[in-house]
């Protein structure tokens, strides 16, 4: 109980902070603030999948593809309003997570990985042939280009209903059933949870989450949806990013958006080698390390805190 | 080393089930006679085999780790790519090209034991997802340091064997296409003859299926665990240096196309089996070729998805690839 109520009072601090932060921001770091809002949602997303069902996946770039070009092209060609064009996204990746985790369940561990993999790959491809109706390499855009801040507050708010939704998800009996299909698929159906319904169920959720940080991301590039903006590099950047705020718990994830949100745009500023190239390196090598010295991710270390204040 | 073999029974299972060794061998019969029947047939198959043992050869790679440590290397075609660059600095030294190839694969093993004792090992016993972030982490790592040393545009390195073409019953045949496949077909089978007929060989394959017997038996299952990291980069290395000249030009993302190819060839032969992932990759390269020629819809943009969507048409059909065996697992 007590625990709880910790938890509850982290959030509401989290959400004063991030809803008083713009005041203090200028424009440009609004729109990286608002960045690390929409890898937050993605970052949910791949944890309900990989953290806490067991389910691995590298193919959350695609759902984050067909979320962006929803919001592109329904408001290219149907001038829909921006905002309604997240929900829309949601309910369409969610049906594409349900239709590739159908499959998905003859799959598992390194062969399922591949699989997602396969779809990461593939899914840029398809607006290269379709070009006529999706602008090919050069993309297409949404019929209005949005600020800054009306990014930041959008975002952000996305951010809270998704990580609330996630949270209520997790907690009471469906969350209970995930976690049962992670730690014994057998002993999980034995107990009477439906191994279908909960991996296709986990697949569709993650999906819409990733498919909502899609459509942001297309706002957030000058509303801009681009094939090469949605290659299997920005799975790899959200699975980096879930491991690092800590799989199978949700304490980490700011941190954990923060992380690849923020230090490529820092790194590119070190005056140890500077320019792009290494910007890489340093990505590459704080990856490393926050491994080496962080199994379990900011999650995992948060928790080793909150025993060793218990036990003090 | 037979005292060691017999106290250590390895199952050695080197054919696939009947089902789908007809299947290959209804494959390569359709090929056969679609090479007599047309030139550009014959000529896209040859060069789809070219490609395909190079995509065969990192796959192997993948193989050699994932049989070990059931872990999928993502690092696998970076660390190929920087010992291309190695090589090519070698020759910017002066060393003429096979010198350079044999200094480069040296180099290779030395540079994957460093990586495996250096950032694997203290992840390795923790959870198969912290060693799979530690290699993209490598990826993005080795990527930076190459662009940072070389510079990201295209370099040109002397080709190793030249661009005369043969005509083998009327089908032209590039000489660099034939090298290729008889390159990696020998490195192929020194490894397999390593790995039959040496003690350290036969110590990493105790390694790989039962590595509480090994080590009882006083197989180093840690050492040879860095041997197999640095047996993998030599084959690595092997598969950059092949399509190095394939490319024409040496860039830092030489090695990306290839790496997810040889993850599908690795897959498509079942992970567990080195014949497998060779064959998957002879497959993958040789229906990648046809089905961009003759498929005028897949042109060269689908080639990828209708690949893969192939790969996963066998996945869900044998959902342990072609050379898989379905392991029972207690609870």
């Amino acid at each position: 109980m007590k625990r709880g109520l910790a938890g509850y009072v982290a959030v509401a601090a989290c959400a004063v902070f991030f809803a008083l932060l713009p005041f203090t921001l200028s424009d440009y770091h609004r729109g990286i603030a608002a960045q690390v809002a929409l890898y937050l949602i993605a970052i949910l997303g791949l944890n309900v999948l990989v953290g806490y069902t067991g389910q691995i996946s590298i193919g959350h770039s695609a759902f984050m593809a067909i979320g962006g070009y929803t919001t592109a092209l329904m408001s290219h060609y149907h001038h829909t309003n921006l905002v309604a064009t997240l929900p829309l996204a949601f309910a369409i990746t969610f049906v594409c997570g349900v239709l590739l985790g159908l499959p998905a369940l003859r799959l598992s561990g390194v062969y399922l990985a591949l699989a997602t993999f396969a779809l990461a790959v593939s899914v840029p491809q398809l607006p290269l042939k379709f070009s006529k109706f999706t602008g090919g390499s050069a993309g297409i855009s949404a019929n209005r280009i949005v600020g800054n801040t009306w990014l930041y507050e959008v975002a952000w708010s996305a951010a809270a209903v998704a990580f609330v939704f996630t949270w209520l998800l997790l907690r009471g009996r469906i969350g209970r059933a995930f976690r049962a299909v992670r730690d014994s698929e057998v002993a999980a159906t034995s107990s009477g949870v439906t191994l279908a319904i909960y991996k296709t169920l986990a697949f569709g959720v993650s999906a819409a989450l990733a498919g909502v940080a899609g459509s942001l991301f297309v706002l957030a590039t000058n509303g801009f949806a681009q094939p090469n903006e949605f290659s299997v590099t920005l799975s790899l950047k959200i699975l980096i990013g879930a491991a690092v705020a800590g799989l199978g718990s949700l304490w980490g994830v700011v941190i954990g958006a923060a992380f690849i949100a923020l230090l490529p745009t820092i790194s590119a500023s070190a005056p140890l080698i500077g320019s792009t190239h290494g910007q890489d390196v340093v990505f590459g090598a704080f990856v490393i390390l926050v491994m080496l010295l962080l199994p379990n991710g900011v999650a995992g270390l948060l928790l080793r805190l909150s025993r060793l204040r218990a036990r003090a | 080393m037979a005292e060691l073999a017999r106290r250590l029974p390895i199952p050695e299972r080197l054919l696939p089930a009947r089902p789908v060794l007809l299947v290959l061998v209804a494959a390569c019969i359709f090929l056969t006679v679609g090479s007599s029947i047309s030139t550009l047939f014959a000529q896209l198959t040859v060069a789809g085999v070219a490609s395909g043992v190079v995509f065969g050869s990192l796959g192997l790679a993948l193989v050699l780790i994932y049989r070990a440590t059931e872990v999928i290397n993502f690092a696998q075609g970076e660390m190929a790519m920087a010992c291309v660059y190695f090589a090519y600095q070698l020759m910017l030294w002066g060393l003429s090209y096979w010198a350079a190839f044999f200094s480069t694969l040296a180099i290779a093993f030395v540079f994957g034991v460093v990586i495996q004792q250096v950032v694997i090992r203290p992840v390795q016993h923790r959870s198969v997802i912290a060693v799979v972030i530690v290699t993209v982490g490598l990826f993005i790592l080795i990527d930076g340091l190459v662009e940072w040393k070389w510079g990201a545009n295209q370099r040109f390195m002397p080709a190793p064997f030249g661009n005369q073409v043969y005509r083998l019953g009327g089908v032209p045949v590039a000489r660099q296409q034939i090298g290729t496949i008889v390159i990696v077909l020998v490195c192929v089978l020194a490894l397999w003859a390593f790995f039959r007929f040496t003690k350290v060989g036969l110590g990493m394959r105790a390694g790989a299926l039962r590595p509480e017997a090994a080590r009882l038996v006083g197989v180093r299952t840690n050492a040879l665990l860095a041997v197999g990291w640095g047996l993998a980069a030599v084959l690595g290395a092997v598969a950059g240096l092949m399509t190095e000249p394939s490319q024409y030009v040496l860039s830092p993302t030489l090695m990306q196309p290839v790496l997810l190819y040889a993850f599908a060839a690795a897959v498509l032969g079942g992970l567990e089996s080195p014949g497998g992932a060779l064959v998957g990759g002879i497959a993958l390269g040789v229906f990648l070729n046809l089905i961009g020629q003759y498929w005028t819809f897949v042109g060269s943009v689908l080639q990828l998805p209708v690949a893969f969507a192939a790969l996963l048409l066998v996945l869900l059909v044998k959902p342990t690839g072609l050379f898989g065996h379905r392991s029972v697992r207690k609870v």
